[in-house]
């Protein structure tokens, strides 16, 4: 049978390799080629690195994380899927699916080396395309303090003495380009005396205006399990995020365009258009990619209760969020 | 060229609901509701949850005048979503009521005997913790939007049919 499989030559663009079971993963100046025992899949080493990154940095996340509408993982929490057409429809159907399995941790190294060897001096994989230098081209030098950013979380609400600072110029986060007329005022505590280290405020809206990091939530106040994990949006989220279990939103400010797909075929579903205060569910059986055309203020809230994973181990997890 | 953005927030008074452009499904799916026009229509200090999860819920409160004094055995959180609201704070002289196991906050019977420890101002955007076993009441001058983060409990009021899209 005829190769068909990329020529890349490391000789001349100075990157490395990787591979994870049967999984063999090459980059040139322009694409990742992703090697499986059926074939080649190709994705723009942009688009890739972005999606690499967001993997990473929620260590495989809730469900499946689609760096497209083929390649992918899916999170079993202690292990993880690799697929290839295992989310399409097409590839299911004739028999052009590809999967397997790995330890988390063992995989987790694998995306990380190739992250770092392939992200080069000036590409930021965190940011909106306007605020880094491009992926393209030959090796050249790396940009590991971007991509070893790890996402803040609060023990029980930020800015609380001991735990997670509040962001500010002092500790460099400076406000977003976006943001520059967000509100800066902290709240004001007129505590009686002996009282003082017990009413505890932060302007969150400003905050969230500093945060220099796209589609990568924090977590900033805690309820038991209940995580409230605002982000700043802007441009596309690199991955398709394929739903486990439910996730609310609440737009807190401008607008972002939700396109949901069927989790497993990856058939249209709905757009969502949210607003400022607007307050949706993604239900469990899909996956959805957002659009934000300015930066915007999102909060995501989780609940990560262990009964939710015995209910998707055991497949009673609700697959909406309220029935009504 | 060199662009001045504009970030656009909302209010209970000015508010622009989005939507949802269904291809295949139901919108139901989606529970989709907005914070301040859930607050717009509610009844002060009403709380009415726009996002649930187990036991857990992100509630609409419309704060306006004064609220009743409430406490939870556990924190819970306040932000502030358009105007100031004031959050008043009591440490209680007896605390041996609360039970330990029960979810959300609960009505007290009037202001509680105990020291008063201060307040919080709380502009747009803001967020207040609400401590757990602390008294706390709220003060608006107008119609303002709280969001909580709290648990399902007895001030928690569910009407999913008449604030979401269907
Ligand atoms: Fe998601």
């Amino acid at each position: 049978m005829t190769n068909l499989t990329a020529v890349v030559n490391n000789e001349q663009t100075g990157y490395q390799n990787f591979s994870a079971g049967s999984f063999t993963f090459r980059r040139d100046e322009y694409f990742a080629y992703i090697d499986y025992p059926d074939g080649e899949h190709v994705m723009p080493i942009d688009a890739f690195l972005k999606a690499l990154m967001r993997d990473i940095a929620w260590g495989f996340f809730y469900g499946s994380v689609n760096f497209d509408d083929v390649f992918g993982t899916t999170n079993h929490y202690g292990n993880v899927d690799m697929f290839i057409g295992s989310m399409n429809e097409e590839y299911v159907n004739n028999g052009k699916d590809f999967m397997e399995n790995f330890p988390s941790e063992e995989l987790m190294e694998v995306f990380q080396a190739m992250l770092s060897d392939w992200t080069i001096e000036g590409f930021d994989p965190f940011a909106a395309p306007q605020e880094t230098g491009t992926a393209w081209g030959p090796k050249n030098g790396n940009n590991d303090e971007a991509i070893s950013r790890t996402r803040q979380v609060a023990q029980r609400m930020i800015g609380i003495p001991g735990d997670t600072e509040i962001r500010s110029d002092k500790t460099g986060y400076t406000v977003n380009r976006h943001f520059k007329d967000v509100d800066q005022s902290q709240p004001v505590v007129d505590a009686e005396p002996g009282f003082e280290d017990q009413i505890h405020g932060f302007n969150l809206w400003a905050h969230l205006s500093r945060s220099d990091v796209t589609w990568n939530p924090s977590i900033v106040s805690i309820c038991k399990q209940s995580l409230l994990c605002p982000t700043t949006e802007e441009f596309i989220l690199p991955v398709e995020h394929g739903n486990d279990r439910v996730e609310w939103f609440v737009q807190v400010s401008d607008e972002i365009i939700w396109d949901i797909k069927d989790g497993k075929s990856s058939k249209p579903r709905a757009s969502l258009v949210m607003r400022a205060g607007d307050v949706a569910c993604m239900p469990a059986d899909i996956r959805h990619q957002g659009y934000s055309p300015k930066r915007s203020m999102l909060i995501v809230w989780e609940n990560g209760s262990p009964e939710i994973m015995e209910k998707i181990k055991d497949g009673t997890v609700p697959r909406v969020g309220v029935e009504f | 060229m060199s662009v001045e953005y504009k970030t656009t927030f909302a209010s209970i008074d000015n508010y622009n609901k989005g939507g949802v452009q269904m291809v295949s499904g139901n919108i139901k799916d989606y529970v989709f509701s907005n914070v301040y026009e859930v607050a717009a229509n509610a009844a002060p200090y009403e709380r009415i949850v726009v996002a649930k999860n187990l036991v857990y819920t992100l509630e609409s409160c419309r704060a306006e005048g004064e609220s009743p004094w409430y406490t939870c055995a556990h924190d819970e959180f306040a932000i502030a979503f358009d105007y100031d609201v004031e959050v008043h704070f009591i440490k209680m002289d007896d605390t041996s009521f609360i039970d330990d196991e029960k979810d959300g906050s609960f009505r007290l019977d009037g202001k509680p005997a105990g020291q008063y420890m201060g307040k919080i101002t709380l502009n747009r955007g803001h967020q207040a913790l609400l401590p757990e076993k602390v008294a706390y009441c709220f003060k608006a001058e107008k119609p303002a939007t709280l969001v909580l983060q709290a648990i399902l409990g007895d001030e928690s009021n569910e009407k999913w049919n008449e604030i979401c899209l269907t």
